[in-house]
């Protein structure tokens, strides 16, 4: 039984090691961000060369200078992909992490953009990542924009969305808008269609999102998971029904 | 250098003074934050580098805050930052946002004494459009390159929470660096730790580049557990539990006034500080 987490943490694998996408040799992460983790872990465990970064690892976080230094290295172009999600994401990539109404968030006020609005400009790809897939997040317009997912002619930008995956499907983005890549078993075009709010191009049917494979599975329900353990132990019993008494790297206090 | 109560560090922070605290995960001052609950500090301009957490959402809910400038307020794992969304939504606070690398570039500037420093990106974000104080130039050395130009910002304040200092006043951050420019770039820095300890830090080569100089550091208190229940390196991890339970009864204005009650004001909550 192959759980719907599973399913998303093998379409970001596969997003990842895309051969047409540039180069991911040097991947970070953000907080609360265990599904886009667990994808990085796969492609590691898989044996390509990637080097991950993590940042909310309780322990062994790979910076001596904080969040200060991903940025540092980000602006150098030292980090190949990022992943990013947002409150609403409309049809041009851009994402709202602020809020609904008026600025700064007067109907519902999301955290915040957090380095939203650098990274996704400075890093030449970017993963959109967001499982609720609802007219409610996937808007025609954001109502204000954290980090644009396109910039006007002459601004200085490494790259942008590469794909938005959601609990219903994949979009790829060419730099001007989406469309639908594969649907997850379950839905249809139609059913995307009636959950989506920003238009997006539509080719023939679109294949379903397939399955991780026997291979992919065992290593995320094994190493995968070990890594995981320490950061996310709550996702981690409820994916995969790990015990947290099993992390071998959770600390002694 | 003499060492506070935690309360006489409390009471060296005045009223309306903008304080710099880091985020959840990087020696955040949690029991300085309920001390100044305790000295009924107001008008706080907080500046979250990059983000805010706990401290900031107890010290917006006790009443303490004016403004906060931040890239993010969040509890992490457990969700929303609630009092600071209520206050926003009654306006009862000023919300300054921002983005994480914004914000350390504003304090590097001011690290090196320089007026502004350039940042990439940024440029189509709204977060522009909302900042008068912020400018985008065209890049002098080069044609058809505009950029982003961030001003100094100097806080009156930096408080963080550290394992050990010595009696020279040096602090010991570890891996957590960054709170050394937090420390450079503002007025002053009031400090917590677990401990006192003796000899001279900088005099270990192996403790020296994760020590931030006691020239930077004004007053240090000792709270053991001080950043309680949140995380502290290597020492304790955070209290999920705790922070689940502050999530929940902070939904209400009730609720954290109970919150306060048993884990701020009470006198077993300032006995166990």
């Amino acid at each position: 039984m192959i759980t719907p987490q599973e399913r998303l943490i093998g379409a970001i694998a596969r997003l990842i090691v895309d051969p047409s996408a540039p180069p991911a040799r040097h991947i970070a992460v953000g907080a609360a961000s265990p599904i886009p983790a667990a994808a990085c872990w796969l492609v590691k465990k898989l044996g390509h060369d990637v080097r991950l970064s993590l940042l909310h690892r309780p322990s062994g976080n790979p910076f001596t200078e904080g969040t200060r230094e991903l940025f540092d290295l980000t602006g150098q172009g030292r980090i190949d992909l990022f992943f990013l999600g947002g409150g609403q994401i409309d049809g041009h990539a851009n994402i709202n992490l602020l809020g609904t109404g008026d600025w700064p968030g007067t109907t519902a006020r999301f955290p915040g953009s957090f380095g939203s609005a650098f990274m996704y400009m400075m890093t030449p790809r970017t993963i959109l990542f967001r499982e609720e897939h609802s007219a409610r997040v996937l808007v025609p317009k954001v109502d204000m924009i954290s980090a644009p997912g396109i910039s006007a002619p002459g601004v200085f930008r490494r790259g942008t969305a590469q794909a938005l995956v959601t609990g219903r499907c994949v979009f790829s983005f060419d730099g001007a808008g989406f469309s639908l890549a594969s649907t997850h078993p379950g839905e249809t075009p139609d059913s995307i269609r009636a959950a989506t709010g920003f238009s997006y191009a539509e080719a023939g049917t679109p294949p379903t999102t397939p399955d991780p494979t026997e291979a992919e599975l065992a290593l995320l329900r094994g190493p995968v998971c070990d890594e995981m353990l320490a950061t996310y132990p709550d996702f981690c019993r409820r994916v995969w029904r790990r015990p947290v008494s099993d992390s071998p790297n959770r600390s002694a206090a | 250098m003499q060492h506070d109560t935690l309360e006489a560090l409390a009471a060296r922070v005045p009223d309306g003074a903008m304080m710099a605290l880091p985020p959840d995960n990087s020696l955040s001052p949690a029991a300085f934050a309920r001390a100044l609950v305790r000295r009924g500090v107001r008008g706080l301009r907080l500046l979250g580098v990059p983000v805010s957490g706990y401290a900031t959402d107890l010290l917006i809910g006790a009443g303490c805050v004016a403004s906060v400038q931040t890239s993010a307020v969040t509890l992490g794992e457990a969700g929303t930052a609630p009092r600071f969304v209520a206050a926003l939504a009654a306006g009862s606070i000023e919300v300054i946002d921002a983005t994480c690398p914004a914000i350390h570039t504003m304090l590097q500037a001011a690290e090196k004494g320089v007026p502004f420093m350039p940042l990439r990106g940024v440029i189509g974000s709204d977060l522009v459009t909302h900042r008068p104080d912020w400018k985008v130039i065209d890049n002098p050395f080069a044609v058809g390159d505009p950029i982003l130009l961030l001003p100094a910002l100097s806080p009156d304040i930096a408080a963080f929470h550290a394992a050990c200092a010595d009696r020279d006043g040096n602090v010991y951050v570890g891996r957590r660096r960054e709170l050394a420019t937090i420390a450079h770039a503002s007025k002053s820095c009031l400090v917590t730790v677990e401990r006192i300890v003796d000899g001279n830090l900088l005099e270990d080569e192996r403790l020296a580049p994760g020590t931030i100089n006691g020239l930077y550091v004004n007053a240090i208190a000792v709270a053991a557990r001080g950043a309680w229940p949140i995380g502290l390196l290597d020492e304790y991890a955070i209290d999920a539990a705790h922070f689940a339970e502050y999530a929940k009864m902070a939904r209400t204005e009730d609720g954290f006034r109970a919150y306060l009650d048993r884990y701020v004001l009470s006198p077993a909550a300032v006995a166990a500080e």
